[in-house]
């Protein structure tokens, strides 16, 4: 009210992009070794206050590891890891203003729900109706008072699950580490469950770093994705960059369905780049910031739902290819093609089921024509 | 059908060896000392027929049992074997507890080996290895040997035929039947429980008061009524290793059986024994109940 003169519209939430912003994580140059074995490669990164921060990467990518040195559970080998701008090397994991969640839930089975929720809270020496309240706001916000008293094994798992959140959300921590935190649950209850964790992290304005392999979930929870592989972070960016135009091969392939079209790039610059793929094919044009030298070899990667399938060759499209349907996927409320061009390649397009299946014109065998824009692909040469 | 017939079999087994001989001793123990064989009486004549049943139940009386409250050798004897039972599995307690939290911290591959070692005495004869205690502990013993040698005592110490000696028998020879619960209880336990007791603020000693302890308190239960049930009537321990002034109820039972050939008075004894046992059995069923239920 005092001093917002000015009343804008609600900017995008994206500190990464402010030079000023200060993190409130920073990894600097921070390696870890398990013996021989490297299991963080020399990282660098900054994660801000209020963000919704995923590491996704496959199991021993060492997401994990990242995660348990922010709750002080390991050390780093070289580097310094700073949350707040403080040195955290020497803070042990009691003293640190970060809780966590982790994958297990770690639920104490020998006491109730509320007596769980309130462990943080007793160890804090706080007085005793200030912790039956904190005990009460967050059992309403995980939306389980009728739950207090049950023992961890006389509930869900998905009730245990919000247990172990509001447990770790009880102290109010500057920063939550969430480990798979929805990993044993269902598909469905999974997918409930991720909206739920967006609105609490927006109500108590905790910034959560989350770790998962399922690249759905980062994409649906995080304000930021962190591609990771062996160590090291391969790409850092919001799920939609991530999604639309992956830095590498890898991230393209790791995130969602992709074509990888291999090929040689003729022609480059405007933002763009032209692949020559195949003989008797017109070349394809996609995305590439940086220009390419002519001759490189490079691929192009194409999501499936970015490509047309029609019966006759269309006219005013930029990208065409020309092959015959090996294979129709059914997906209910969509269908996925997959064309063999004449030089044996194999190309996925999907298609929104609008019509009943019997009444759809596309079939096996038969001559068809792909087609997408110039901006639908990204031309990646690593 | 089929099921019923599984169940019967252990039913039966307990029928056999456990209800009958009871049965029988409870008998001998409602009876009189003769000068016979076998050295009781009355002993039950079937061909009489009912006649010879009405004779045989109205010579049963309680008069051994009225003897056991007479003689305050018995009393003192129960409330010293309780005593002696009680303070062993205090020590037991002390000394397993350690040994199973070490194993259960242990790397995986030293496990087994570390089990093998909490089992490997139960291969040799136990009467030989309580025997080897009398060799340790005698005033000559190894014990007193290597303390004089180190220059830690001057005169020997006395430790054999003293009630230090039983408890160091009973400590040693139970211990594994303390430590194997406790382990299984450890073992289970989730080392990301410690973690997140970390993590809401406890340090590694009140993570250890309040998440280790509590959750292995089912294996120490179980663990020291493992060892205070077979303490109490022990009679091999005491007789090798203590000395005259250690009263336990087992070597009276002993006693009265072969020294005196009273089998009724002993079989009195063993009955009362039983009876004091019942509730601490009845106790660690509970506990055993409420640990299968938790470990759903």
């Amino acid at each position: 009210m005092s001093d917002a003169a000015t009343v804008s519209a609600p900017a995008e939430f994206e500190p990464w992009k402010d030079p000023q912003a200060k993190p409130l994580i920073r990894f600097q140059n921070v390696t870890k070794r398990f013996g021989d074995f490297t299991a963080i490669d020399d990282l660098t990164i900054d994660i801000f206050e209020k963000e919704f921060f995923a590491l996704l990467g496959p199991s021993g990518c060492g997401k994990t590891t990242m995660m348990r040195m922010l709750g002080g559970f390991e050390t780093q080998t070289e580097g310094q890891i700073l949350i707040d701008g403080q040195d955290v090397a020497p803070i042990p994991p009691n003293k640190r203003a970060v809780n966590m969640m982790f994958q297990s839930y770690a639920l104490f089975p020998h006491l109730s729900v509320a007596e769980n929720i309130a462990f943080g809270l007793k160890r804090d020496k706080l007085p005793k109706d200030q912790i039956a309240a904190r005990v009460e706001e967050m059992l309403s916000l995980v939306q389980l008072n009728k739950f207090a008293n049950r023992k961890p094994h006389q509930i869900s798992g998905g009730q245990r699950q919000r247990v172990a959140l509001a447990r770790s959300l009880a102290k109010a921590p500057k920063l939550l580490l969430l480990d798979e935190p929805l990993g044993a649950l269902d598909k469905k209850l999974r997918q409930d469950t991720q909206f739920e964790l967006m609105d609490i992290q927006e109500q108590t304005g905790t910034t959560f770093v989350i770790v998962t392999h399922d690249q759905e979930e980062a994409m649906t929870v995080a304000s930021r994705i962190a591609v990771m592989d062996h160590g090291k972070i391969i790409q850092v960016d919001t799920p939609a960059k991530i999604y639309e135009e992956p830095g590498s091969i890898y991230v393209a392939d790791f995130i969602g369905d992709v074509n990888l079209i291999e090929g040689n790039v003729t022609n480059s610059g405007d933002d763009h780049a032209t692949i020559s793929w195949a003989e008797g094919q017109q070349d394809l044009i996609g995305i590439a910031h940086d220009e390419i030298p002519a001759g490189t070899s490079a691929t192009l990667a194409i999501r499936p739902e970015k490509v047309n399938i029609s019966t006759e060759k269309p006219a005013d499209m930029t990208n065409i290819v020309h092959g015959k349907v090996l294979d129709i996927a059914y997906l209910g409320n969509m269908s996925t093609y997959v064309i063999e061009t004449p030089t044996g390649q194999h190309i996925k397009a999907q298609a929104a089921n609008t019509r009943r299946i019997r009444r759809r014109a596309i079939t096996w065998e038969q001559e068809v024509w792909l087609s997408f824009t110039d901006t639908a692909g990204v031309v990646l040469t690593s | 059908m089929k099921r019923f017939g599984l169940i019967s079999v252990p039913y039966f087994w307990l029928l056999a060896l456990f209800l009958v001989p009871f049965l029988i001793v409870l008998k001998i123990s409602l009876s009189d000392t003769a000068l016979a064989i076998p050295p009781y009486t009355p002993t039950l004549d079937l061909s009489q027929g009912w006649a010879g049943f009405t004779e045989w139940w109205s010579g049963l009386d309680m008069e051994n049992f009225t003897w056991l409250t007479q003689d305050d050798l018995y009393w003192k004897a129960y409330l010293s074997s309780l005593k002696i039972a009680t303070i062993s599995t205090i020590l037991a307690l002390l000394v397993g507890f350690p040994i199973a939290y070490g194993m259960s911290r242990a790397p995986d591959d030293w496990r087994p080996t570390l089990m093998m070692l909490i089992i490997l005495p139960f291969w040799t004869s136990f009467l030989i290895r309580v025997y080897a205690w009398k060799a340790i502990l005698s005033q000559e013993g190894l014990l007193n040997q290597f303390l004089m040698n180190i220059g830690l005592i001057g005169e020997p110490l006395t430790i054999l035929n003293t009630n230090t000696a039983v408890y160091i028998g009973i400590v040693y020879t139970y211990l594994p039947f303390m430590v194997l619960p406790i382990y299984s209880a450890l073992e289970r336990l989730d080392e990301s429980l410690l973690e997140a007791a970390e993590d809401l603020g406890c340090s590694r000693m009140t993570a250890f008061w309040l998440v280790t302890l509590p959750l292995a308190k089912q294996g120490i239960i179980a663990g020291s009524f493992l060892v205070f049930i077979p303490a109490m009537g022990e009679f091999v321990i005491p007789s090798l290793l203590g000395g005259s002034k250690t009263l336990m109820i087992g070597k009276v039972l002993w006693e009265e059986f072969f020294s005196n050939r009273d089998w009724p008075v002993a079989s009195a004894v063993a009955v009362i024994l039983l009876l004091i046992l019942i509730i601490p059995i009845v106790l660690f069923q509970r506990n055993e109940e409420k640990q299968r239920e938790a470990g759903k």
